[in-house]
Formats: C-alpha cells, structure tokens, sequence
C-alpha cells in the first residue's frame, strides 16, 4: 500500500471516530433529557406547585421544596453577589496587576471547581455545629459560598472587556477612581455583570450536596429561616432513593423543573452575554 | 469653571483667566467647596479601593477558613487513627473504628475509569466540532453542550438510577461476566452477581457527566490554534488527521491537559451523580461490578446520620482528604489553563 493510501486510511478512521465520539456524546445527553422531559412530564400538573411534600401513599405536590429553594437560593444571592462583585472589581481596576490579584485570581479558580460537599461541611462546621441545629440559613450561607466564585470569575471577565480608552476618557474629565469604576465600568459592563448573577444562580439552584448537612430538609411549609428547610434537590434525592413510586415520580417531576429552570437561566444569560459582545 | 485634574490642581492656560474676574467676586466659597468635594471624592474613593481590596481578602479567608475548619473538625480522627486512617479498610460505627481507603480508592477508581471513557470521547466531540461538523450545525451543537455542562448533576445521578442501573443489570453485566468468564486476569474485574449499582456503573455516569464539560473545553482551547498554523499544515497537503495530531494538539497541549485535569477534579469531587448508583459497600472488591463506594458519597449517606463525634471526625477528616486532593488536581489544572494562556496571549 503506497504512503498516500495508508495516510488517506488512518485520516478517515480518525474522522470516523472523531463522528462516532460525537455521535456516542449526543446520543447518551438526548437520552437523559429525553427520559427526563417524559417521566418528569407525566407527573406534571397544579397540585405539584400547590401542594406540600406529601407522607408516602398519599398524594402531594413540591411547593414547599420549590418555595425553600427560591428563597435559599435568593438570600445565597444576596449574601454572594456583592462580594463577589467587589473582589471581581478589585481583581479587574484597581490591583489588575498586584500579587494579591494574581493569587485570588489562582485561588478563586480553584474554589470555582471545588467539590461543594465540602463547602458543605465547611457550614456545617462553622454555623450548624455551634448553632446545635440544622437551619435554612445555614443553608443560604453555604450556597453563597458557590456564587461568590462564579460572580468573581464573570465580574472581573467582563470588567475587562470593557475598553480602557472608555476608563482614561473619564478620568480625563476628572471623574475620580471610584467614580470611573461605578459610572462608567458598571454600566458599560452591565449585561455581563447580570449574565454572571443568573448564571450563578443557575449553578446554585440545582446544587445538593451543601444542602443536605445545612438546611437539611422539611415536610412542611417553613419560612423559619433558623428552622430546617425544604429544597428541591435534596427532596428529589431523598424521594429518588425511596421505596415508594409517588415519591419517585415527584423526585422525576422535581428534577424537571429544575432543570427546565436551570437551562433558561444559562439561556438568558448567555443571549445578554451575546447581545453584549455584538453592541461592543 | 475651571477644569480641574484628579488630584486637585487647577489647569492652566486661557480658561482660567478668562473666569477670572467671575472667580473673584465668588472665589472664596468656591474654593472652599471645591476642597471640601475633593475631599469627600477621595474619602469615597479610599473607601471603595478599601472595600475592594477587602472582598479580594475574603476569598482567600473563605479558602483558609475551610482549610482551618476541616482539620479542626478532624482533629479527633487524626488524633485517634493517626495515618493509619488512609490505608485502613475497616468502617464499623458500632465500635467507632474507621479506615478511609475503601473510600478513597473507589474516589480514584471511578475517577479514573471515568476519564478513560470522557478523554477520547470529549476530544473526538471537539474535533467534531472544530474541523468536521457542517458550519450551520456548530454554533447549535456546541451551545447545546456548553448547556448541558451546566445541568445539576443530580439530574445524572435519577437517571442513573432509574434507568441506566436496570439496564446494565439485565443487558451489560451478564454479558460482560458470561464474556470475559474464562479470560484470566479479566474474570476476575467483571465478577459477581450483576447488581445494576456498582462501581463500573458510578463510573459510566461520571463520565457522560463530565464529557460535555471536557468536551466544550477542548473545544476552546483547540480554537485558540491561530488559523495561519491550520492553514499551513493544509497547505502543504496534511489531512484532517495529521493536521490535529501534528498541529492543533501540540499546540494546545498545556490547554487539554489542564482541561482534563478540570474534569478529572469534577469528578473525584462529585457527589449526587454518584451517590445513587455506588451501592454504598465499604470495601475494597477487585471486580468493578460490585458496589463500591467514594468520599463524598459516604459522606452525603452517612454525615446527617452519624452519631458520635468520632463518627463525624473521621466524615469530616474524609471530606479534608478530598479536598486536598481536588485542590492538588485542581491547581495542576489552572496552572497548564493559565501557561497556555500567556502563550496565546
């Protein structure tokens, strides 16, 4: 077999796997969502918004599951954006280039991927263990531990994109640093700085492992936030390792939901990102 | 008015004499005011740098505080079980006698096995993506991954308890113990009873969790080969093939590897994916088929249940050896992510 034929060969079987991974990737992602959207739909109707966590045999809905996870998620928010913001903001204007950026920049990274069991245990350790009681707080506590990093990450990306000739052009009217930064970086920025929110809130509405030794769960409807707390993930697991077909077929409907809410989260934040880029 | 600069001194030139007799008659508030506002402005911009600077601190206090906690929760396990506590097999809350290395071993076990299936796959999938797919197809196809890593993991974790586990139980395992009975060393990684739940099941989740994640990854860093080096390799009459094995993964390298390492650490980090189809069995068993177990399962199953506080120690000093392995894995990552970085840059 001549040269040119071996290497025609060996480039198509590459190819030909390199289709076939893609194919193999594809096929198994539709399957889950497939079988998600199908066993999770047929559980789908009002009372599972209406209704409370139910005992097993007897019907119910996710509301207080789904009420305990807006709220957690949101004060989670609330505690992680600001500072996540304001590290993002000292990471891209004022210490761009100091040490101390560069080794948050590294550290932050890190916490970014961080296995979220562990910030779990971390909560647990700090606030659940001398507190002697599982509460919801706690809870929002360790899910603003997982947005600070997300919020840092995008803060400072899309700070960055902003033009410098946009920064020396205020400064040249006068405007002091603190002023560049809020009047002129922040709004210029602020597209990116809301996709990073959304997507920080899509990153903490599905996570379970933190939850599950902080705001630990509830059957009922609680708005106590020095109480345990019901969410969705640690419900589905609960309800997907039981016995009972009710309670899997919620777990299915609950996993649904969330992930119906996680994707148009991704999909709103990436449409702002996009629109940000094509204006610049 | 007069132009004045940040830090406060009056321009020269025109301007100034022109306000000249209008400054006269109003110069000495004027002037009073003007220092006052200066003042208040780099008040406000001092606090602001401060504030800054202070959030920056917090996330390393964040990373030092969960550092300091952990060994302090651990403290009793460490102190009781020494390091023993890694190589021990033993896990028996009755009689308060823990051992982590089921634990850890079915951690790296899954891991990896899990990285041989997402390596070739997700790279294949980037290569799809950047040199074969049809041009209108790429964008979808490629948001549509980007998407998907993003999906909680719990959402793998149902599926593959509900659906996965069944299947492997009556079509996979059986095949695969009847196939391999005979074959020495082999026999003995596919034995046993099929359960459906297992190690190699654990496994196979973690990797169709992380592929979309390995995969959208490579495919940015194999984007950041210039098209002027593409285009060379071509020119002279490369292949497809040759052009990625000789070309764009030489290239970026550092990038894929750091990419992989990423995964890799999502993966010995992940809890609700594995948590469901492990089987939960503290024991070390040569045969993937059987249940085995990882860190941070043992610690999502067992911590809201433990009683005891060495009970607890030994969960939390399991979830300090986790963490510092992620974060070895993970540093590794960032620094191959950040060289091949300033190298683009």
């Amino acid at each position: 077999m001549s040269l040119y034929e071996t290497r025609r060969k060996n480039n198509a079987i590459a190819t030909g796997l390199a289709w076939l991974a893609a194919g193999f990737g594809l096929l198994w992602l539709t399957l889950i969502l497939g079988t998600l959207v199908y066993e999770g739909g047929r559980g789908l109707s009002p009372t599972v918004f209406t209704q409370m966590t139910p005992p097993p045999g007897s019907t119910g809905g996710l509301a207080n599951a789904i009420a305990g996870s807006l709220l957690m998620s949101a004060i989670g928010v609330a505690i992680g954006t600001p500072l996540g913001m304001l590290a993002g903001t000292y990471l891209a204007e004022y210490g761009r280039h100091t040490k101390l950026a560069m080794i948050v920049r590294f550290i932050n990274d890190i916490l970014l991927s961080a296995p979220s069991i562990v910030i779990g245990l971390f909560v647990y350790e700090i606030l659940v263990h001398p507190m002697g009681h599982f509460s919801a707080i706690s809870g929002a506590v360790a899910l603003s531990l997982l947005v600070v990093p997300v919020v840092l990450r995008t803060t400072e990306d899309m700070l960055l994109l902003v033009p410098g000739s946009m920064r020396e052009a205020a400064s040249a009217l006068g405007a002091p640093r603190a002023m560049v930064i809020g009047k002129i970086a922040y709004r210029a920025a602020k597209a990116g700085l809301i996709t990073g929110v959304l997507l920080a809130v899509a990153r903490v509405s599905g996570e379970t492992a933190p939850l599950l030794f902080t705001a630990l769960n509830n059957q009922f409807w609680s708005s106590n936030l020095n109480a345990p707390m019901a969410s969705l993930p640690v419900v589905i697991f609960q309800f997907a390792l039981s016995p009972y077909k009710d309670w899997q077929q919620l777990a299915w409907t609950g996993a649904l939901l969330i992930t119906c809410a996680v994707l148009t989260l991704s999909i709103v934040a990436r449409t702002l990102g996009a629109g940000r880029r094509k204006s610049r | 008015m007069t132009v004045v600069a940040p830090d406060g001194r009056k321009s020269e030139g025109a301007a100034q004499v022109t306000d000249l007799t209008l400054a006269q008659k109003i110069a000495p508030t004027v002037i009073v005011d003007r220092a006052r506002a200066l003042d208040r402005i780099a008040t406000i911009d001092r606090i602001f740098h401060q504030l800054t600077r202070g959030a920056a601190i917090a996330v390393l206090i964040i990373l030092g505080g969960v550092i300091v906690s952990l060994i302090h929760g651990a403290l009793p396990a460490i102190q009781t079980f020494g390091f023993g506590f890694l190589t021990s097999q033993a896990w028996n809350p009755v009689n308060d006698n823990f051992g982590a290395w089921p634990a850890i071993y079915g951690t790296v076990v899954t891991s990896m096995i899990a990285m041989l299936i997402a390596v070739p796959v997700g790279l294949g999938v980037a290569t799809f993506l950047t040199e074969l797919c049809p041009h209108p197809l790429r964008r979808p196809i490629g948001v549509a991954i980007e998407l998907l890593a993003g999906i909680p993991s719990i959402i793998y974790g149902i599926w593959g308890l509900f659906v996965f586990a069944p299947f492997v139980q009556t079509h996979v395992q059986p095949a695969l113990i009847a196939g391999f009975a005979g074959v020495p060393l082999l026999s003995s990684l596919f034995a046993g009873p099929p359960y459906g739940i297992g190690v190699l099941t654990a496994s196979f989740i973690l990797a169709i969790m992380v592929l979309p994640f390995i995969a959208s990854i490579s495919r940015d860093v194999f984007e950041t080969t210039p098209p002027v080096l593409k285009e060379a390799a071509t020119g002279i009459g490369c292949t497809t093939w040759e052009m990625m094995r000789y070309v764009v993964l030489p290239y970026s390298r550092a990038g894929v590897i750091g990419g992989v390492m990423l995964g890799l650490g999502r993966a010995l980090g992940e809890t609700m994916a594995v948590t469901f189809v492990i089987g939960n069995a503290h024991k070390v068993s040569p045969s993937l088929l059987a249940p085995g177990t990882t860190i941070s399962a043992t610690i999502a199953n067992e911590f809201t249940e433990a009683v005891g506080d060495l009970y607890t120690s030994a969960l939390i000093e399991l979830g300090l050896i986790l963490f510092v392995i992620t974060f070895v894995v993970l540093a590794i990552a960032r620094y191959m992510l950040m060289r091949l970085e300033r190298m683009s840059a």
